[in-house]
C-alpha cells in the first residue's frame, strides 16, 4: 500500500443508550492509501457507518462520541482537532455522500443553493462564480444541462440523479477523501452500476482516495483495491481485494462468500451464515463471533490476535497458520 | 393495545401521572369541598370586606366579606360540572356527524362539513358570547354555548379517523359480508376511532373550563352570587388596586384544574396516539 | 403560484362569508328584547316605537330585511348604530385598527419568543432550559388569560408602576392619525417620546395576549426542530462544513417552520378570541370589547358589522397562512 492519507488507530465509538452503553466501534484499524479505494464491508451493525461518520465526527448528538483510539489525516488527528478545524476539513478536504439520497438533500432549497453553499463555504468565490462552479460540477457528475438544474428542487429529481448531486456537492471542494456510506444500496441495480463507475471515474480525475462503506462484495470487488471486513465492531480482516477474494481467512469472511449467489457455480444451496449479530450489549467474552462460527473452540474465549495470513493480509482468529 | 398495556403505560408517563393527580385532587375537592368550607360561600359578612388572606381567612374575603376559600371550594364543583357537561355537548353530536360525514362522503359530507367550516368562522370566544346572548346570561346557557362552539373540532377529528378506518380491509370485508351502515359504524369503526376522541375529549376539558370561565368574567356566564371562578375573577378585577387576592385565587384555581386537564391529555395522547403528537 | 388556486379560495371564502351573514343576521333576530324599546326606554308611546321600528326595518319579513342587508353592506354600508348614531362603518374601521395593533404586536412577540424558546429547547434537549420552558409553555397555555392580564397590571402597574394600566396613550400625546396604529402615528409625526409612552401602553396587553400563541409556538417549534434534527439533510449539512448557527438556522428551522404555520394558522382564532378579553381588561378601544358592548346594548347593526368583520379577518388570516405554506414548501409549490 503507498503511504496512507488516512489512518484510524485503535478506534473506539461508543452510544449511550436508555438500554445502556453501546460499543459499536472497539478498536477498529484501518488505513486507507493515497489515491486508493478502501471498501469497508460488514452486515449492518457491524460498525462501519459508524466507523465513517466518527471520521468526521458526524455523530448523532448527545448520545455517541469517541471514547478512544486516532483518526491520523496529514499529520493531524482528527479525533482531537478543535470543532472550527473539523469544519475546515468537512466538506472540503474529507466530504462525505449518504445511503439515503431522497433525504440527504434538503427538500427547501434547490439543488444549485446546496452546491453553491459548501463551495461559499470553502473556496474564496463570489455568488456568480460559485453558480458557475456548481453548474460544472453537475455536468462533471453526468447530468444533463447542468445550468438548468440548479434551479431545481430536490423532490424534482430522481434517486440517481439526487446522488449524483450528492457526489457533485461532495467533490465541489475537491477532497483528499470521500467516504461513501452505501452510496448505492438504495438505487436500482441498472443506477448503481452508473454511480459506481462514476465514483471510480470521478476519483482517478480528482485524483482523491474513497472510504467506500459497504455490505456488498460485489461492490468491492468493483472498484476497491483494499478491503477491511468489520464485525461486532472490530476489524476481523483486511487485504487486497484480490488476496482476500481468493484466500478468505477469517471464518466469518469465508461465511460471507458462502453467503453470496454464484454466477455459473453449481454450489447448489447458499449457505447463510447462522444466527444474527449479537447484541452489542452483552458480547460474548473473546471472539465476538464464536457463536455463530463453525469452528469455534474453547480458546475462541480468549482474545483473538491479529496476525498475518499472507502478504498484507491481517486477520484476528486464533485459526490460521496451525 | 390491550387494555392493561394502556394502564401500565399511563403510570409510566409522568405527565399522565401528575395530570391524573391534579384531576383526583380536584375531583375530591369538589366532592368533599362543600364540608371543608369554613364559612357558607353565598352570605355576605359586611364587616370583613375585602380582608387579606391571612389565618383566619385563608384566601382573603370579597367585597361583600365572603370567604374566598370557600366560595373556591364551591366553585370547585361548578367548574368540574361546566368540562363535562360542554364536551359531552360537543361530543355527541360532534362525533355523529363526523361520524356521517366520513362515512358516506359525497354530499352528505359537503353539507355537513360546509356547515362546520361556518361555525369556525368565527373566534370561538366571539360566537360562545353571541350564542349566551341570544340564549340569556345564565350558567346552563354558558355550557351550551360552549358545547355548540367546539362540535367541528369532535366532527373534524372523528371525519379523519373514519376516513382512514373506512379503507382499511377488516371494514371493507364487514361490508362485502353485508353488515348494515349502522352495524359497521357503531360496531366495528366508532370504537377503533376512540382514542383520538379521548384525547381531544381530556384536552377539550381544560378549554371548557376556560371558555366558561371567560363568559362568566364577561359577566355572560354564571350570575352572582353563584361562587362560579370565573365570575369571582370578574368582580374581583374592580378591585385590583385594592385587593388583587379577590382575583388571584380563583384565576389560580382555573389554571390548576385546566393543568390537571392538559397534562393528563398530553400523557393519553403520547400513550393512545402517538401519532397526534405536537400538536 | 397558480392563480387558479387562489381563485378557488377566494371564491371558497366567499361562499363562507355568505353564509356567515346568514348566521349571523338569523341569530340576531333570535336575541330577545326589542331594539327599539331598548332604545326608547321603558316608557317609550307606541308610535313612537312603531315609527323607530320602520325606520330600522324591523317591521318587514326576515328575508327582505336580508335582502335589504345584503344589499347595503355590498355598498360598503353597514348601518348606523343605534348607540352613537353614527356609521357602523366609522366605528368599527377607528376600533379595527386598535384591534390589530394589538395583535400585530402579539404575534410578533409570540412568534418570536416561541420560536427562540422553542429552538433553543430542541437543541438543548432535556437540559434545564428545555425543562423550565416547556412547563411554562402548559402553563401559558392552561392559564385564563383575563386573569394574567390581571395579575400583570397588578404587579407591573399597581405594586411596581412601571407601565399603565389602562389605554394606548397618555391623555395630551396623541398625534394626528395617519395609519391608525397609534404607534406607527407617533412615529410619522416625529415624537419619539409619545411613540415611546405608546409602546409602554401596548407592553402589557399584548403580553397578555401573546401568551397562549407563544406557548403554543414553543411547542410545537420544539417538537418539530426534534424531528428536523434527526434528517439526513441535516447531517448532510454538517457534513458540509457549515457553523452549527446555520445548520439549526438555515436548514433545520426553515424545514421546521412548516408545521409552525400550520399551527399558528389553526390558532389565530384563539388570539382574536383573545383580543375581546384583552381589551376588555385593559380598556383597549379595539373590536373586541366594541363587538361585546354592542351585543349587551343590543345595537344589532354594531354586531353585525364586527362579526362580518371577524369573520373576514379569520379567513384572510387563513389564506395567508395557506399561501405562506405554499411559499415556504416547494413540494406544495409546484404541484399545487
Amino acid at each position: 500500500m503507498s503511504a496512507p492519507v488516512l489512518e484510524i488507530k485503535g478506534l473506539k465509538t461508543q452510544f449511550q443508550t436508555r438500554q445502556g452503553l453501546v460499543k459499536a466501534v472497539d478498536g477498529a484499524d484501518l488505513a486507507l492509501g493515497h489515491r486508493e479505494t478502501l471498501g469497508v464491508v460488514g452486515e449492518s451493525g457491524c460498525g462501519k457507518s459508524v466507523t465513517a461518520l466518527s471520521i468526521l465526527r458526524l455523530l448523532p448528538q448527545p448520545a455517541g462520541r469517541i471514547a478512544g483510539g486516532r483518526i491520523i489525516f496529514n499529520d493531524r488527528d482528527l479525533v482531537r482537532v478543535s470543532r472550527a478545524e473539523i469544519r475546515r476539513i468537512r466538506g472540503n478536504e474529507i466530504s462525505m455522500i449518504f445511503q439515503e439520497p431522497m433525504t440527504s438533500l434538503n427538500p427547501v432549497y434547490t439543488v444549485g443553493f446546496q452546491i453553491q453553499e459548501v463551495i461559499r463555504k470553502h473556496r474564496q468565490m463570489n455568488k456568480g462564480e460559485a453558480r458557475t462552479e456548481a453548474a460544472r460540477m453537475l455536468g462533471l457528475v453526468g447530468i444533463p444541462e447542468p445550468r438548468a438544474r440548479l434551479n431545481d428542487y430536490p423532490h424534482q429529481m430522481s434517486g440517481g440523479m439526487r446522488q449524483r448531486v450528492m457526489i457533485a456537492m461532495a467533490l465541489s471542494c475537491h477532497p483528499q477523501i470521500m467516504i461513501a456510506d452505501e452510496p448505492t444500496t438504495a438505487l436500482d441495480v441498472t443506477i448503481q452500476a452508473q454511480i459506481l463507475d462514476l465514483i471510480g471515474r470521478l476519483k482517478e480525475e480528482i485524483g482523491m482516495s474513497v472510504f467506500l462503506i459497504t455490505h456488498d462484495l460485489g461492490v468491492v470487488a468493483e472498484i476497491c483495491r483494499h478491503v477491511a471486513v468489520m464485525y461486532a465492531g472490530k476489524v476481523v480482516e483486511s487485504a487486497e481485494v484480490r488476496e482476500l477474494f481468493a484466500h478468505p481467512a477469517h471464518p466469518y469472511t469465508v461465511g460471507l462468500f458462502e453467503s453470496l449467489p454464484k454466477i455459473g457455480g453449481r454450489g447448489g444451496a447458499l449457505r447463510p451464515i447462522p444466527g444474527v449479530v449479537p447484541g452489542l450489549f452483552n458480547l460474548p467474552p473473546g471472539c465476538a463471533f464464536q457463536e455463530r462460527c463453525f469452528k469455534a473452540e474453547p480458546r475462541c474465549r480468549q482474545e483473538p490476535p491479529l496476525r498475518a495470513a499472507g502478504a498484507d493480509h491481517m486477520v484476528r482468529c486464533w485459526l490460521p497458520g496451525e | 393495545m390491550p387494555r392493561l398495556e394502556i394502564v401500565s403505560n399511563l403510570g409510566r408517563n409522568r405527565s399522565a401521572t401528575v395530570g391524573l393527580l391534579i384531576i383526583a385532587v380536584v375531583l375530591l375537592v369538589a366532592l368533599i369541598g362543600p364540608r371543608l368550607a369554613p364559612y357558607d360561600p353565598l352570605v355576605p359578612a359586611p364587616l370583613d370586606r375585602l380582608k387579606g388572606p391571612g389565618p383566619v381567612h385563608y384566601f382573603g374575603t370579597d367585597s361583600l366579606g365572603r370567604d374566598i376559600f370557600s366560595r373556591v371550594l364551591y366553585g370547585t364543583r361548578i367548574s368540574l360540572v361546566i368540562g363535562l357537561i360542554s364536551v359531552a355537548i360537543s361530543l355527541a353530536p360532534g362525533t355523529l356527524l363526523g361520524l356521517l360525514s366520513g362515512y358516506f362522503g359525497g354530499w352528505v359530507d359537503s353539507l355537513i362539513m360546509r356547515g362546520m367550516d361556518m361555525l369556525l368562522a368565527f373566534p370561538a370566544i366571539l360566537l360562545a358570547i353571541f350564542i349566551t346572548a341570544i340564549l340569556g346570561p345564565s350558567l346552563p346557557n354558558t355550557m351550551i354555548a360552549v358545547g355548540i362552539v367546539y362540535i367541528p373540532h369532535y366532527a373534524r377529528i372523528v371525519r379523519s379517523s373514519v376516513l382512514s378506518l373506512k379503507e382499511q380491509l377488516f371494514v371493507q370485508a364487514i361490508a362485502h359480508l353485508g353488515g348494515t351502515h349502522a352495524r359497521i359504524l357503531g360496531a366495528h369503526i366508532l370504537p377503533n376511532a376512540l382514542p383520538p376522541i379521548i384525547v381531544y375529549a381530556t384536552l377539550g376539558m381544560g378549554t371548557a373550563v376556560l371558555q366558561a370561565a371567560a363568559l362568566g368574567f364577561l359577566g355572560l356566564g354564571a350570575q352572582p352570587p353563584q361562587p362560579e371562578w370565573g365570575a369571582m375573577l370578574s368582580e374581583g378585577r374592580q378591585y385590583i388596586q385594592l385587593a388583587p387576592h379577590v382575583a388571584a385565587f380563583p384565576g389560580a384555581a382555573i389554571l390548576l384544574l385546566v393543568l390537571g386537564f392538559n397534562l393528563f391529555g398530553d400523557g393519553l395522547r403520547d400513550v393512545l396516539d402517538p401519532s397526534l403528537r405536537s400538536r | 403560484m397558480p392563480l387558479s388556486y387562489i381563485s378557488r379560495r377566494l371564491f371558497h371564502l366567499l361562499l363562507i362569508l355568505l353564509g356567515v351573514s346568514v348566521l349571523v343576521f338569523l341569530m340576531l333576530r333570535m336575541i330577545p328584547g326589542d331594539p327599539a324599546q331598548l332604545l326608547l326606554g321603558e316608557y317609550a308611546r307606541p308610535e313612537e316605537l312603531a315609527r323607530l321600528r320602520t325606520q330600522l326595518g324591523l317591521d318587514r319579513s326576515y328575508p327582505i330585511q336580508y335582502g335589504i342587508y345584503l344589499q347595503s353592506i355590498l355598498r360598503g354600508d353597514f348601518g348606523t348604530s343605534v348607540r352613537t348614531g353614527a356609521p357602523v362603518v366609522d366605528e368599527i374601521g377607528v376600533r379595527l385598527l386598535a384591534t390589530i395593533e394589538l395583535s400585530l404586536a402579539a404575534m410578533f412577540i409570540a412568534t418570536l419568543l416561541g420560536i427562540v424558546a422553542g429552538v433553543i429547547s430542541a437543541v438543548k434537549q432535556y437540559s434545564v432550559f428545555d425543562y423550565g420552558s416547556m412547563f411554562l409553555a402548559l402553563i401559558g397555555v392552561s392559564m385564563p388569560i383575563f386573569w394574567l392580564g390581571l395579575m400583570l397590571i397588578y404587579l407591573l402597574a399597581v405594586k411596581f408602576p412601571i407601565l399603565p394600566m389602562m389605554g394606548r396613550i397618555s391623555m395630551g400625546l396623541e398625534a394626528p392619525a395617519v395609519t391608525g396604529l397609534v404607534v406607527v402615528d407617533t412615529l410619522i409625526a416625529g415624537q419619539l417620546g409619545a411613540c415611546g409612552d405608546a409602546l409602554r401602553h401596548l407592553l402589557l396587553p399584548a403580553c397578555t395576549l401573546a401568551t397562549i400563541p407563544m406557548a403554543i409556538v414553543a411547542r410545537i417549534t420544539r417538537s418539530s426542530m426534534l424531528e428536523v434534527l434527526n434528517q439526513d439533510y441535516v447531517r448532510t449539512a454538517r457534513a458540509k462544513g457549515l457553523g452549527e448557527a446555520v445548520v439549526i438556522l438555515r436548514h433545520a428551522l426553515r424545514n421546521a417552520f412548516l408545521p409552525v404555520v400550520t399551527v399558528l394558522g389553526l390558532n389565530l382564532g384563539l388570539l382574536l378570541g383573545g383580543a375581546v378579553l384583552t381589551e376588555t381588561i385593559f380598556s383597549w378601544p379595539g373590536l373586541g370589547r366594541y363587538v361585546v358592548d354592542s351585543l349587551m346594548g343590543r345595537d344589532y347593526a354594531a354586531v353585525q358589522g364586527c362579526i362580518l368583520i371577524f369573520a373576514v379577518l379569520m379567513a384572510l388570516i387563513n389564506l395567508i397562512v395557506d399561501l405562506l405554506y405554499v411559499l415556504l414548501d416547494p413540494r406544495i409549490r409546484v404541484h399545487a
